[in-house]
Protein backbone atom coordinates (compact mmCIF):
# COMPACT_ATOMS: atom_id res chain seq x y z
CA UNK A 1 0.00 0.00 0.00
CA UNK A 2 1.47 3.36 -0.67
CA UNK A 3 1.56 5.70 2.09
CA UNK A 4 1.92 8.72 -0.42
CA UNK A 5 0.08 10.55 -3.18
CA UNK A 6 4.15 10.79 -4.80
CA UNK A 7 4.17 7.10 -5.77
CA UNK A 8 1.15 7.02 -8.12
CA UNK A 9 2.66 7.48 -11.49
CA UNK A 10 1.11 8.60 -14.90
CA UNK A 11 2.98 9.23 -17.70
CA UNK A 12 2.23 9.97 -21.23
CA UNK A 13 5.77 9.78 -23.82
CA UNK A 14 7.83 12.72 -21.81
CA UNK A 15 5.72 14.07 -19.43
CA UNK A 16 5.50 12.25 -15.85
CA UNK A 17 2.96 13.27 -13.32
CA UNK A 18 2.23 12.06 -9.79
CA UNK A 19 -1.38 11.95 -8.20
CA UNK A 20 -0.08 15.00 -5.97
CA UNK A 21 0.55 17.24 -9.08
CA UNK A 22 -2.50 16.40 -10.97
CA UNK A 23 -4.95 16.56 -7.63
CA UNK A 24 -2.96 19.57 -6.84
CA UNK A 25 -4.29 21.13 -10.16
CA UNK A 26 -7.72 20.04 -9.32
CA UNK A 27 -8.11 22.10 -6.31
CA UNK A 28 -6.47 24.85 -7.41
CA UNK A 29 -8.94 24.90 -10.83
CA UNK A 30 -11.31 24.56 -8.36
CA UNK A 31 -10.43 27.57 -6.27
CA UNK A 32 -9.69 29.51 -9.37
CA UNK A 33 -12.87 29.37 -11.23
CA UNK A 34 -15.29 29.11 -8.14
CA UNK A 35 -13.76 32.44 -6.73
CA UNK A 36 -13.86 33.61 -10.91
CA UNK A 37 -17.83 32.76 -10.40
CA UNK A 38 -18.63 33.86 -7.97
CA UNK A 39 -16.98 37.63 -8.11
CA UNK A 40 -17.97 38.32 -11.49
CA UNK A 41 -21.30 40.00 -10.47
CA UNK A 42 -20.30 41.37 -7.29
CA UNK A 43 -22.81 43.80 -5.16
CA UNK A 44 -22.25 46.31 -2.26
CA UNK A 45 -25.88 46.59 -1.13
CA UNK A 46 -27.91 43.96 0.92
CA UNK A 47 -29.28 42.29 -1.74
CA UNK A 48 -26.21 39.73 -1.80
CA UNK A 49 -26.13 35.72 -3.75
CA UNK A 50 -25.50 33.51 -1.48
CA UNK A 51 -22.19 32.34 -2.28
CA UNK A 52 -21.19 36.04 -2.52
CA UNK A 53 -22.20 36.13 1.16
CA UNK A 54 -20.36 32.87 1.90
CA UNK A 55 -17.09 34.34 0.28
CA UNK A 56 -17.57 38.04 2.84
CA UNK A 57 -18.33 35.34 5.79
CA UNK A 58 -15.04 33.53 5.25
CA UNK A 59 -12.88 36.56 4.41
CA UNK A 60 -14.34 39.10 6.98
CA UNK A 61 -13.70 35.61 9.36
CA UNK A 62 -9.72 35.53 8.30
CA UNK A 63 -9.81 38.98 8.37
CA UNK A 64 -11.03 38.93 11.66
CA UNK A 65 -8.46 36.16 13.11
CA UNK A 66 -5.62 37.74 11.39
CA UNK A 67 -6.62 41.04 13.28
CA UNK A 68 -6.93 39.33 16.87
CA UNK A 69 -3.46 37.38 16.47
CA UNK A 70 -1.39 39.73 14.98
CA UNK A 71 -2.73 43.34 16.41
CA UNK A 72 -2.20 44.91 13.17
CA UNK A 73 -3.99 45.86 9.83
CA UNK A 74 -4.75 42.55 8.45
CA UNK A 75 -5.56 43.23 4.62
CA UNK A 76 -1.40 43.31 4.52
CA UNK A 77 -1.33 39.32 5.09
CA UNK A 78 -4.41 38.20 4.11
CA UNK A 79 -3.77 37.35 0.78
CA UNK A 80 -0.58 35.39 2.16
CA UNK A 81 -2.86 33.86 5.08
CA UNK A 82 -5.81 33.65 3.87
CA UNK A 83 -4.92 31.61 0.82
CA UNK A 84 -3.15 29.15 3.34
CA UNK A 85 -6.13 28.37 4.69
CA UNK A 86 -9.02 28.55 2.11
CA UNK A 87 -5.59 25.86 -0.03
CA UNK A 88 -5.46 23.70 2.82
CA UNK A 89 -9.10 23.80 3.86
CA UNK A 90 -10.65 22.34 0.08
CA UNK A 91 -7.42 19.92 -0.47
CA UNK A 92 -8.45 18.38 3.22
CA UNK A 93 -12.26 18.51 2.67
CA UNK A 94 -12.58 17.18 -0.36
CA UNK A 95 -11.17 13.93 0.56
CA UNK A 96 -14.27 12.04 0.97
CA UNK A 97 -15.04 12.67 -2.81
CA UNK A 98 -14.24 8.97 -4.20
CA UNK A 99 -11.04 8.74 -6.19
CA UNK A 100 -9.50 12.30 -4.60
CA UNK A 101 -6.51 11.95 -2.96
CA UNK A 102 -5.70 15.00 -0.37
CA UNK A 103 -2.43 16.49 -2.36
CA UNK A 104 -1.57 17.61 1.99
CA UNK A 105 -1.54 13.68 1.70
CA UNK A 106 2.03 14.24 0.65
CA UNK A 107 5.19 15.64 2.26
CA UNK A 108 6.21 17.65 -0.95
CA UNK A 109 3.09 19.34 -0.76
CA UNK A 110 2.96 20.24 2.94
CA UNK A 111 6.84 20.66 2.49
CA UNK A 112 6.47 23.23 0.00
CA UNK A 113 3.54 25.11 1.91
CA UNK A 114 6.12 25.15 5.27
CA UNK A 115 9.05 26.68 3.10
CA UNK A 116 6.41 29.25 1.83
CA UNK A 117 6.42 30.66 5.25
CA UNK A 118 9.79 29.91 6.32
CA UNK A 119 10.50 32.67 3.45
CA UNK A 120 7.00 35.01 4.18
CA UNK A 121 8.20 35.35 7.80
CA UNK A 122 11.73 37.53 6.78
CA UNK A 123 10.26 39.20 4.19
CA UNK A 124 7.47 40.90 6.11
CA UNK A 125 9.77 41.44 8.41
CA UNK A 126 12.09 42.72 6.49
CA UNK A 127 9.90 44.77 4.52
CA UNK A 128 8.09 46.45 7.67
CA UNK A 129 10.98 47.54 9.47
CA UNK A 130 13.77 47.28 7.46
CA UNK A 131 16.46 44.88 7.86
CA UNK A 132 18.75 45.71 11.11
CA UNK A 133 15.59 45.88 12.99
CA UNK A 134 14.81 41.99 11.95
CA UNK A 135 18.54 40.47 12.39
CA UNK A 136 18.11 42.25 16.08
CA UNK A 137 15.71 40.12 16.95
CA UNK A 138 18.07 36.76 16.71
CA UNK A 139 20.32 38.12 19.20
CA UNK A 140 16.88 39.38 21.48
CA UNK A 141 17.05 37.97 24.91
CA UNK A 142 21.13 37.74 24.73
CA UNK A 143 23.32 36.91 21.95
CA UNK A 144 24.18 33.59 23.39
CA UNK A 145 20.73 32.44 22.31
CA UNK A 146 21.27 33.21 18.58
CA UNK A 147 21.85 29.81 17.24
CA UNK A 148 18.91 28.07 19.53
CA UNK A 149 16.65 30.97 17.59
CA UNK A 150 18.02 29.72 13.81
CA UNK A 151 17.46 26.44 15.16
CA UNK A 152 14.42 27.27 16.17
CA UNK A 153 13.28 28.71 13.29
CA UNK A 154 14.37 25.56 10.96
CA UNK A 155 12.10 23.07 13.45
CA UNK A 156 9.11 25.21 13.69
CA UNK A 157 9.41 24.60 9.45
CA UNK A 158 9.63 21.22 9.57
CA UNK A 159 7.01 21.03 12.53
CA UNK A 160 4.80 22.24 10.49
CA UNK A 161 5.47 20.04 7.10
CA UNK A 162 5.36 17.19 9.39
CA UNK A 163 2.36 17.88 11.45
CA UNK A 164 0.08 18.57 8.12
CA UNK A 165 1.98 15.65 6.75
CA UNK A 166 1.39 13.64 9.38
CA UNK A 167 -2.52 14.45 10.15
CA UNK A 168 -3.92 14.19 6.76
CA UNK A 169 -1.72 10.64 6.05
CA UNK A 170 -3.05 9.04 9.12
CA UNK A 171 -6.38 9.51 7.78
CA UNK A 172 -6.08 8.23 4.41
CA UNK A 173 -4.18 5.05 5.65
CA UNK A 174 -6.45 4.43 8.90
CA UNK A 175 -9.46 4.42 6.22
CA UNK A 176 -7.37 2.13 4.18
CA UNK A 177 -6.62 -0.24 6.64
CA UNK A 178 -10.52 -0.49 8.28
CA UNK A 179 -11.65 -1.08 4.57
CA UNK A 180 -9.87 -4.19 4.91
CA UNK A 181 -10.60 -5.07 8.22
CA UNK A 182 -14.32 -3.50 9.01
CA UNK A 183 -15.43 -2.67 6.07
CA UNK A 184 -19.16 -0.99 6.59
CA UNK A 185 -19.12 1.21 9.25
CA UNK A 186 -16.07 2.37 10.94
CA UNK A 187 -14.27 3.87 7.71
CA UNK A 188 -17.09 6.36 7.29
CA UNK A 189 -16.43 7.54 11.14
CA UNK A 190 -12.90 7.50 10.19
CA UNK A 191 -13.79 9.61 7.38
CA UNK A 192 -15.72 11.91 9.38
CA UNK A 193 -12.95 12.58 12.03
CA UNK A 194 -10.51 13.30 8.72
CA UNK A 195 -12.64 15.98 7.69
CA UNK A 196 -12.82 17.12 11.37
CA UNK A 197 -9.02 16.61 11.75
CA UNK A 198 -8.60 18.69 8.43
CA UNK A 199 -9.94 21.36 9.14
CA UNK A 200 -8.45 21.91 12.77
CA UNK A 201 -5.38 21.38 10.78
CA UNK A 202 -5.94 24.08 8.36
CA UNK A 203 -6.75 26.88 10.80
CA UNK A 204 -3.91 25.59 12.99
CA UNK A 205 -1.18 25.76 10.04
CA UNK A 206 -3.00 29.40 8.91
CA UNK A 207 -2.83 30.66 12.87
CA UNK A 208 0.58 29.32 13.08
CA UNK A 209 1.70 31.38 9.92
CA UNK A 210 -0.02 34.18 11.28
CA UNK A 211 1.82 34.00 14.53
CA UNK A 212 5.28 33.56 13.42
CA UNK A 213 5.08 36.84 10.75
CA UNK A 214 3.46 38.65 13.67
CA UNK A 215 6.09 37.65 16.05
CA UNK A 216 8.58 38.36 13.64
CA UNK A 217 7.02 42.27 12.25
CA UNK A 218 6.53 43.39 16.15
CA UNK A 219 9.17 44.40 18.56
CA UNK A 220 8.25 44.77 22.24
CA UNK A 221 6.62 47.75 23.09
CA UNK A 222 5.03 48.36 19.43
CA UNK A 223 5.02 46.82 16.16
CA UNK A 224 7.69 47.66 13.71
CA UNK A 225 4.71 49.54 10.72
CA UNK A 226 4.38 52.43 13.54
CA UNK A 227 8.50 53.30 13.56
CA UNK A 228 8.17 55.03 16.84
CA UNK A 229 9.28 54.14 20.34
CA UNK A 230 6.65 54.28 22.12
CA UNK A 231 5.66 51.58 24.34
CA UNK A 232 2.46 50.55 23.36
CA UNK A 233 -0.27 48.76 25.91
CA UNK A 234 0.28 45.43 24.28
CA UNK A 235 -2.42 43.08 25.18
CA UNK A 236 -6.27 42.71 24.97
CA UNK A 237 -8.76 45.51 25.23
CA UNK B 1 18.57 -16.08 13.14
CA UNK B 2 19.92 -14.81 9.86
CA UNK B 3 19.73 -10.90 8.78
CA UNK B 4 16.38 -10.84 7.32
CA UNK B 5 14.75 -11.90 10.34
CA UNK B 6 16.44 -9.85 13.05
CA UNK B 7 15.51 -7.10 10.50
CA UNK B 8 11.95 -7.87 9.98
CA UNK B 9 11.74 -8.69 13.87
CA UNK B 10 13.44 -5.37 14.78
CA UNK B 11 11.33 -3.44 12.60
CA UNK B 12 8.16 -4.74 14.03
CA UNK B 13 8.72 -4.68 17.63
CA UNK B 14 10.27 -1.20 17.28
CA UNK B 15 7.03 0.21 15.01
CA UNK B 16 4.43 -1.39 18.01
CA UNK B 17 6.85 0.45 20.69
CA UNK B 18 6.98 3.51 19.25
CA UNK B 19 3.63 4.04 18.60
CA UNK B 20 2.74 2.48 21.92
CA UNK B 21 4.94 4.63 24.17
CA UNK B 22 5.18 7.87 22.17
CA UNK B 23 1.54 8.35 22.46
CA UNK B 24 1.26 8.02 26.51
CA UNK B 25 2.94 11.47 27.07
CA UNK B 26 1.24 13.98 24.29
CA UNK B 27 -2.37 12.76 25.88
CA UNK B 28 -1.48 13.46 29.12
CA UNK B 29 0.20 17.32 28.08
CA UNK B 30 -2.96 17.68 25.93
CA UNK B 31 -5.42 16.30 28.87
CA UNK B 32 -3.63 19.23 31.12
CA UNK B 33 -4.01 21.69 28.09
CA UNK B 34 -7.59 21.45 28.26
CA UNK B 35 -8.16 21.04 31.58
CA UNK B 36 -6.22 24.37 32.01
CA UNK B 37 -8.12 25.76 29.56
CA UNK B 38 -11.49 25.10 30.91
CA UNK B 39 -11.03 26.42 34.15
CA UNK B 40 -10.17 29.55 32.30
CA UNK B 41 -13.04 29.64 30.57
CA UNK B 42 -14.71 29.15 33.67
CA UNK B 43 -12.74 31.72 35.36
CA UNK B 44 -13.83 34.17 32.14
CA UNK B 45 -16.13 33.62 29.76
CA UNK B 46 -15.97 36.75 27.90
CA UNK B 47 -12.37 35.32 26.46
CA UNK B 48 -13.73 32.25 25.61
CA UNK B 49 -12.61 32.66 22.07
CA UNK B 50 -9.39 33.77 22.77
CA UNK B 51 -8.76 30.28 25.40
CA UNK B 52 -10.63 28.29 22.79
CA UNK B 53 -8.43 29.31 19.52
CA UNK B 54 -5.18 29.61 22.22
CA UNK B 55 -6.05 26.27 23.09
CA UNK B 56 -5.96 24.78 19.96
CA UNK B 57 -2.86 25.84 18.78
CA UNK B 58 -1.08 24.44 21.51
CA UNK B 59 -2.98 20.89 21.16
CA UNK B 60 -1.63 20.89 17.39
CA UNK B 61 1.60 21.77 19.16
CA UNK B 62 1.26 18.72 21.49
CA UNK B 63 -0.16 16.87 18.99
CA UNK B 64 3.38 17.54 16.81
CA UNK B 65 5.06 14.72 18.97
CA UNK B 66 2.56 12.00 18.48
CA UNK B 67 2.48 12.17 14.75
CA UNK B 68 6.29 11.98 14.39
CA UNK B 69 6.09 8.87 16.35
CA UNK B 70 3.24 7.89 13.90
CA UNK B 71 5.82 8.87 10.74
CA UNK B 72 8.13 7.34 12.30
CA UNK B 73 5.95 4.09 12.88
CA UNK B 74 4.18 4.38 9.29
CA UNK B 75 8.18 4.08 7.90
CA UNK B 76 9.04 0.95 9.81
CA UNK B 77 5.98 -0.88 8.50
CA UNK B 78 5.07 0.29 4.97
CA UNK B 79 8.68 1.93 3.88
CA UNK B 80 11.36 0.47 5.61
CA UNK B 81 14.73 1.06 3.61
CA UNK B 82 16.85 -2.43 5.79
CA UNK B 83 14.21 -4.45 4.77
CA UNK B 84 13.49 -3.03 1.10
CA UNK B 85 17.26 -3.85 1.37
CA UNK B 86 17.30 -7.19 2.11
CA UNK B 87 13.67 -7.85 0.67
CA UNK B 88 15.21 -9.56 -2.28
CA UNK B 89 17.01 -12.19 -0.29
CA UNK B 90 13.88 -12.80 1.82
CA UNK B 91 12.22 -13.81 -1.20
CA UNK B 92 14.59 -15.82 -2.35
Amino acid sequence: MTISPDQIVWHWGAVWLNATIVYTWVVMALLSVGAWLITRRLSSDTNLSTWQNLLEVVVTGICDQIQDISHQEPQRYLPFIGTLFIFIATANLMNILPGYIAPTGSLSTTTALAICVFVAVPLFGIGLGGTAAYLRKYIKPTPLMLPFNIIGELSRTVALAVRLYGNIMSGTVIVAILLTLAPYVFPVLMQMLGLLTGMIQAYIFAVLATVYIASATTVHGGDLSSGTNETSQHGHP
Amino acid sequence: MDHVSIISLASIFAAGLTMAIGSIAPALGEARAVAQALSAIAQQPDESATITRTLFVGLAMIESTAIYCFVVTMILIFANPFWNAVAPIAAG
